[in-house]
């Protein structure tokens, strides 16, 4: 017994945490519904036609196809347009319906993760209002950024966990007059391409079995509450997100791996801001040249604002230190419209760019130099005031 | 006896430069860390593996590890906790690749949770992460987006290629060739309703979040309140 006390005086001070045995990412359908059912929250339900998708940890997950709410992201709207176009393209194309709404904000995460001058329960209500706002309109949400994708997904888990921060984000909501609305899903529009990837392949014009594709997985989309990210045993034997891979696997292009697919694009949300030494450091000495070295793309894909940012706008200073750099960036709803035969000047928007593109369009079989010529001739209509935007009607959707 | 062995990369107050900090600041903003609730959800102790550090792009090209910011925190050392929140927090790169930790433990999210409490109490770490940052904060809490169509302006991104003065001299005519109604100008390129930006408003200010950032910007601060005040003032809303 003398013997034992200085043991349990140690242990007495040691401390203690508590955590799950099993750190699987929790299937949070039951606790929704459950507080559903208690009258704490509304969950907004996947309706109509939806496609069944494979989860990390096997959860299913349900993809609604059309009548999406598109949450837009600040970064493609602000510098990357062809991004959010050929998402809508795409979506027309296909025909299914969609919203485009002004009642909503960012999800202000990039400048939450970047300065913190915001608070758990100021990004709660962000995120339940932009929700609410879905909701009103009966279009299910579509999150077209990674970041806001992962960050709704940990104000989810924080609000079902989290009984004083949804009283708390409740009676903002009041004051709102907003109802407390969670999605059944949240859906990223990655995981929508996902899911209508055979539809997307048989509408394909192009053959892209020539085409070296390497794909960078956004952190915020499978790191952040992982358990919801899509995984499939027929991409990477679903030991990596098949967001992305799958589709360009679905289409036929020549999918290649890479040893630094798990880092990060280097964005970093303050240093692309701030302190973009870091950014093009990273972005050039960890990703892009090392794709090129072990993979030798003609494009890499990526399904994030940040990471299509960091890894295309990276590549023009370290040409001046001779680095091996070099390759266009672009997300997978710019290629997968191409291959399905958009513009890639009216939709895909690639002049916006900085990496050199062209090359990759003259493999892929599109004569860039007659395509900007038609481009031109649409800016000489809208210069001469003939009319007065490019509308869907002139892409053909 | 001693029976601790001092951290390595603890420095001593003075060479730190904290030699006036009271050990009583420490203690408080470090109650407020481990005040937070999400903290629980964070923080499960540490192995020592290094899987954290290995999969951190910050750890790469900085003195920073996330390793050390969940040893800390484990073992609530006050002072070491203290010199990283001055010293380390503002190099993550909150990407979360440390979730990769076997142990379930988040430092990204540990550190989100002391940044905030740096912003808040207006650290110098703050200030200096955040000195150019104002037009930024003032951006989204006044318009709902960090970054703006109208912002790749000439020279204002010499580091992204000669592509962007590409943009930014053809900007308006190039929007003009964006097929999305909400595209079509800088102004509807991110077209927040009025409705939208009034409800934003009284969430900055229902949740404090705005008073968050007056010590480390007054002058911001003092701008965003007159004009959220005044514009919910002229909606008839009380706060």
């Amino acid at each position: 017994m003398t013997q034992i006390e200085p043991v349990q005086l140690l242990l007495s001070k040691k401390e203690r945490f508590d955590r799950e045995p099993d750190r699987r990412s929790e299937d949070f359908h039951e606790l929704l519904f459950d507080l559903e059912s208690r009258g704490e929250l509304v969950v907004q339900r996947v309706q109509g036609d939806y496609v069944t998708v494979p989860t990390k940890y096997g959860t299913p997950k349900k993809i609604q196809k059309g009548h999406l709410w598109h949450h837009k992201s600040c970064g493609q709207c602000g510098h990357i347009p062809g991004y959010s176009t050929s998402i809508f393209w795409i979506m027309r194309k296909l025909g299914y319906d969609y919203d485009d709404p002004r009642d909503q904000t960012s999800c202000t995460a990039w400048n939450y993760y970047a300065s913190a001058t915001s608070n758990q329960a100021a990004q709660a209500a962000v995120a339940l209002r932009n929700f609410a706002a879905a909701y009103e309109t009966g279009y299910f949400p579509l999150i077209h950024c990674g970041t806001s994708y992962g960050h709704y997904k940990e104000v989810r888990s924080e609000l079902l966990h989290q009984p004083e921060l949804r009283n708390q984000v409740r009676k903002v909501m009041e004051k709102l007059g907003k109802p407390m609305v969670l999605p059944e899903e949240i859906v990223h529009y990655s995981e929508w391409l996902y899911a209508m990837r055979d539809e997307i392949a048989a509408t394909q014009v192009l053959d892209l079995k020539d085409i070296a594709v390497t794909v960078h997985p956004a952190c915020h989309y499978y790191k952040l509450v992982e358990g919801d990210a899509i995984y499939d045993p027929d991409v990477y034997h679903g030991q990596r997100t098949a967001a992305v891979s799958g589709l360009v696997q679905t289409l036929g292009a020549d999918l290649r791996s890479y040893s630094t697919f798990f880092d990060c694009c280097g964005f970093g949300f303050r240093h692309i801001l701030v302190q973009r030494d870091f950014t093009r450091s990273f972005a050039t000495l960890r990703k892009i040249e090392v794709m090129k070295e072990e993979a030798n793309p003609d494009v890499v894909l990526t399904h994030d604002t940040g990471c299509v940012t960091a890894l295309d706008k990276s590549q023009f200073s370290p040409q001046a230190h001779g680095r091996d750099v070099g390759v266009p960036v672009m997300s997978e709803a710019q290629f997968a419209a191409l291959a399905m035969g958009a513009h890639p000047y009216k939709v895909c928007q690639l002049h916006w760019h900085s990496t050199n593109y062209k090359p990759l369009l003259e493999k892929m079989g599109i004569d860039w130099k007659a395509a900007w010529a038609e481009f031109e001739d649409e800016l000489q209509h809208l210069k001469s005031g003939d009319k007065e935007f490019l509308t869907w009607e002139d892409v053909g959707v | 006896m001693r029976t601790v062995t001092e951290d390595p990369y603890m420095k001593v107050d003075r060479v730190a430069g904290h030699e006036n900090v009271e050990r009583a600041s420490k203690v408080a903003l470090m109650e407020e860390v481990f005040a937070d609730p999400r903290l629980p959800h964070y923080l499960y102790g540490c192995y020592e593996c290094g899987i954290c550090v290995a999969a951190c792009p910050s750890a790469r090209f900085y003195d920073f590890s996330p390793r050390r910011i969940a040893q800390a925190a484990a073992r609530r050392d006050i002072d070491l906790m203290f010199q990283q929140m001055e010293e380390d927090i503002w190099e993550c790169s909150q990407c979360f690749s440390c979730l990769r930790c076997p142990r379930g433990n988040n430092p990204g999210g540990i550190i989100t949770v002391m940044r905030e409490v740096a912003v808040k109490n207006g650290l110098h770490s703050a200030q200096e992460a955040l000195h150019g940052y104002s037009r930024i904060i003032f951006k989204i809490m006044s318009t709902g987006t960090q970054v703006s169509p109208d912002m790749l302006q000439p020279d204002a991104f010499p580091d992204w290629g000669p592509e962007v003065k590409d943009v930014s001299e053809n900007l308006d005519l190039w929007r003009r060739a964006l097929p999305p109604e909400t595209h079509h100008t800088t102004k509807t390129g991110w077209a927040v309703a009025d409705k939208t930006i009034v409800e934003l408003y009284l969430i900055w200010l229902e949740t404090g979040a705005l008073d968050m950032i007056k010590q480390v910007d007054e002058g911001i601060h003092m701008i965003l309140e007159e004009v959220m005040e005044e514009r919910l003032e002229d909606e008839g809303i009380e706060i």
